[in-house]
């Protein structure tokens, strides 16, 4: 048993899969991508802009990690810089201020982990998205579409639907990260990704997310057809709702509340 | 930049610090050896200043020792001290680690919540504590922290808050990841509210406190010396194989890139705070 959710770690990480510029152009039409934080930089590893859904302007934000060596590279491997995410909350707000349904594809091992990301606030620029995405007024969907590592993928998923790949992992620590810290042995990732329970069957079952995406011919014409299917019918079920922020509010407000003894 | 540059106090609200006397010696006296100047320090003498060393250094406080030093005499009130961590995920030796660390600590879990005055002022006051998990947050610290903002907002009180913490905690998965979101969403419907939020970030706040509601205040304050990041600088060290810059991720390097407001010494911290809430108590009519 122990090596099943390891294997999907594995399979989350998979050079060959689909990477988020291949969902953003496969289930969008004439996408244009915006660049910079308007404060320092642009950060590669997040690709931003606006796109339209059928016929329906929307903004479109993806963690890319590159397919080649050289592109990976350049993409820091889909590790976003804290002006990545400044990036995506700029684009966030211009969303909003232009009534356009927000959606973002979630793939990062986590935020970057390095001298200057401390420097230029990592924390803070997870923080804040964390606080403003909570409040914005038009219907944001993030779908988790290979590694959802720690706060670095929470802060593109503060949605009001968030949905996982089959094969997508979704967790707190890598579990080689929590191997080592509290066994001090890497080697029992594999014990590790068991006990955190990470896969797409364990968020789904921990009402982490509402939806699991098939990867039946996955990268093909019908898989993102499939999902633009459901993407349009989601957001047409979220526009009509009145209350947005408090039931998004609401969604992340209950999780945990069982988890915990109240005397 | 020394990060020993916190001694001198940068403005007059900041000064008051406590002049440091010879350390008197008693050989039967119990020691504690300073991790900043290498001497040991008569336990008596660190009690009387609050666990801060004549050098300047401050040591960690346990979060009961700290609201008693930071509220008004027999003012605070706890509040959700009910809510613990079960163990959600059934993860391996969870319920074990929280029954020792509840024995050891003496608390049922990494934050305590209330309200209390500071200096005749009513506010909410989360304290989060060192010696349960490293103040690691699980669902009941998220619960608890949510609890304290949402009760804050509904009698329109401003909060406190002291953060210490190693991040999320690892053994409840997900849920811990989500406590992130959950709090912070706290934090803006308190702040929208137009209600005020203090943070004083202590040694250590780091990873996913940091990266919610630790950085979502208003007014961001730090104990000196204190390591505030995002990911742990050993983690930086061996993922980039590059040397970290002197006083790396010490409130005094963060103050200077920008992130914190002010390095408050403990001793000066009611005082500061008494300001801050009295100049935020009600609207500006001028």
């Amino acid at each position: 048993m122990s090596d099943v959710a390891y294997d999907r770690v594995k399979l989350a990480r998979d050079n060959k899969r689909p990477t988020g510029l291949d969902y953003i152009k496969n289930i969008f039409k004439g996408f244009m991508e915006f660049h910079g934080d308007r404060r320092f930089a642009d950060d590669p590893a997040i690709v931003g802009g606006i796109a339209k859904l059928d016929e329906y302007p929307v903004t479109v934000i993806a963690i890319e990690k590159g397919s080649t060596t050289k592109e990976r590279n350049y993409r820091n491997f889909g590790a976003p810089q804290p002006e990545g995410y400044r990036k995506a909350l700029r684009l966030m707000k211009q969303a909003e201020k232009f009534g356009r349904p927000i959606i973002c594809f979630v793939d990062t091992s986590g935020a970057c982990c390095g001298i200057g990301a401390e420097e230029r606030g990592q924390g803070q620029a997870i923080a804040e998205n964390l606080m403003e995405m909570s409040t914005l007024c038009v219907p944001v969907i993030s779908i988790l579409i290979g590694e959802g590592g720690s706060g670095g993928a929470l802060a593109l998923a503060v949605a009001d639907r968030v949905w996982m790949l089959q094969n997508a992992v979704y967790s707190v620590i890598s579990p080689e990260g929590c191997a080592s810290i509290l066994w001090k042995d890497s080697s029992k990732a594999e014990t590790a990704a068991e006990s955190l329970k990470l896969t797409a069957e364990d968020a789904k079952s921990l009402e982490v997310i509402e939806r699991i995406l098939s990867e039946k011919d996955i990268g093909t014409k019908e898989f993102y057809d499939r999902i633009r299917v459901l993407l349009i019918e989601e957001l047409k079920e979220l526009v009509k709702d009145v209350d947005l922020t408090q039931n998004r509010y609401d969604r992340f407000r209950k999780i945990g509340v069982n988890a915990i003894i109240k005397e | 930049m020394a990060w020993i540059n916190f001694l001198k106090p940068k403005n007059k609200l900041e000064e008051g610090g406590r002049t440091s006397a010879p350390v008197q010696r008693d050989a039967l006296e119990p020691e504690k050896n300073c991790p900043n100047c290498r001497k040991d320090i008569p336990l008596s003498r660190l009690w009387a200043s609050d666990l801060v060393c004549p050098c300047g250094y401050h040591f960690r406080m346990k979060a009961r020792q700290r609201i008693n030093i930071i509220t008004d005499k027999g003012s605070f009130r706890e509040l959700f001290s009910g809510i613990k961590a079960d163990n959600p995920l059934d993860f391996p030796g969870y319920k074990d680690k929280v029954e020792t660390v509840r024995v050891a600590s003496n608390e049922e879990e990494a934050v305590v919540c209330g309200t209390a005055m500071i200096g005749k002022q009513k506010c909410c006051l989360f304290v989060m504590e060192s010696y349960f998990m490293m103040g690691s947050m699980g669902s009941a610290v998220g619960e608890k922290i949510t609890r304290l903002f949402e009760y804050a907002l509904q009698h329109r009180l401003p909060v406190v808050g002291f953060t210490v913490s190693g991040g999320a905690r690892m053994q409840e998965g997900l849920l811990s990841l989500m406590q992130m979101a959950k709090t912070t969403a706290a934090v803006k419907c308190h702040s929208d509210a137009g209600l005020l939020y203090i943070a004083v970030l202590t040694d250590p706040t780091t990873g996913g406190v940091t990266a919610s509601f630790a950085m979502a205040a208003d007014i961001i304050l730090a104990e000196p010396g204190a390591t505030v990041g995002f990911a742990g600088a050993r983690v930086i060290e061996q993922t980039t194989k590059k040397a970290l810059p002197e006083g790396f991720q010490k409130s005094e390097f963060v103050l200077e890139h920008g992130f914190i407001d002010s390095i408050v010494l403990r001793s000066n911290q009611k005082k500061y705070l008494t300001e801050l809430l009295k100049m935020h108590n009600g609207r500006a009519v001028i």
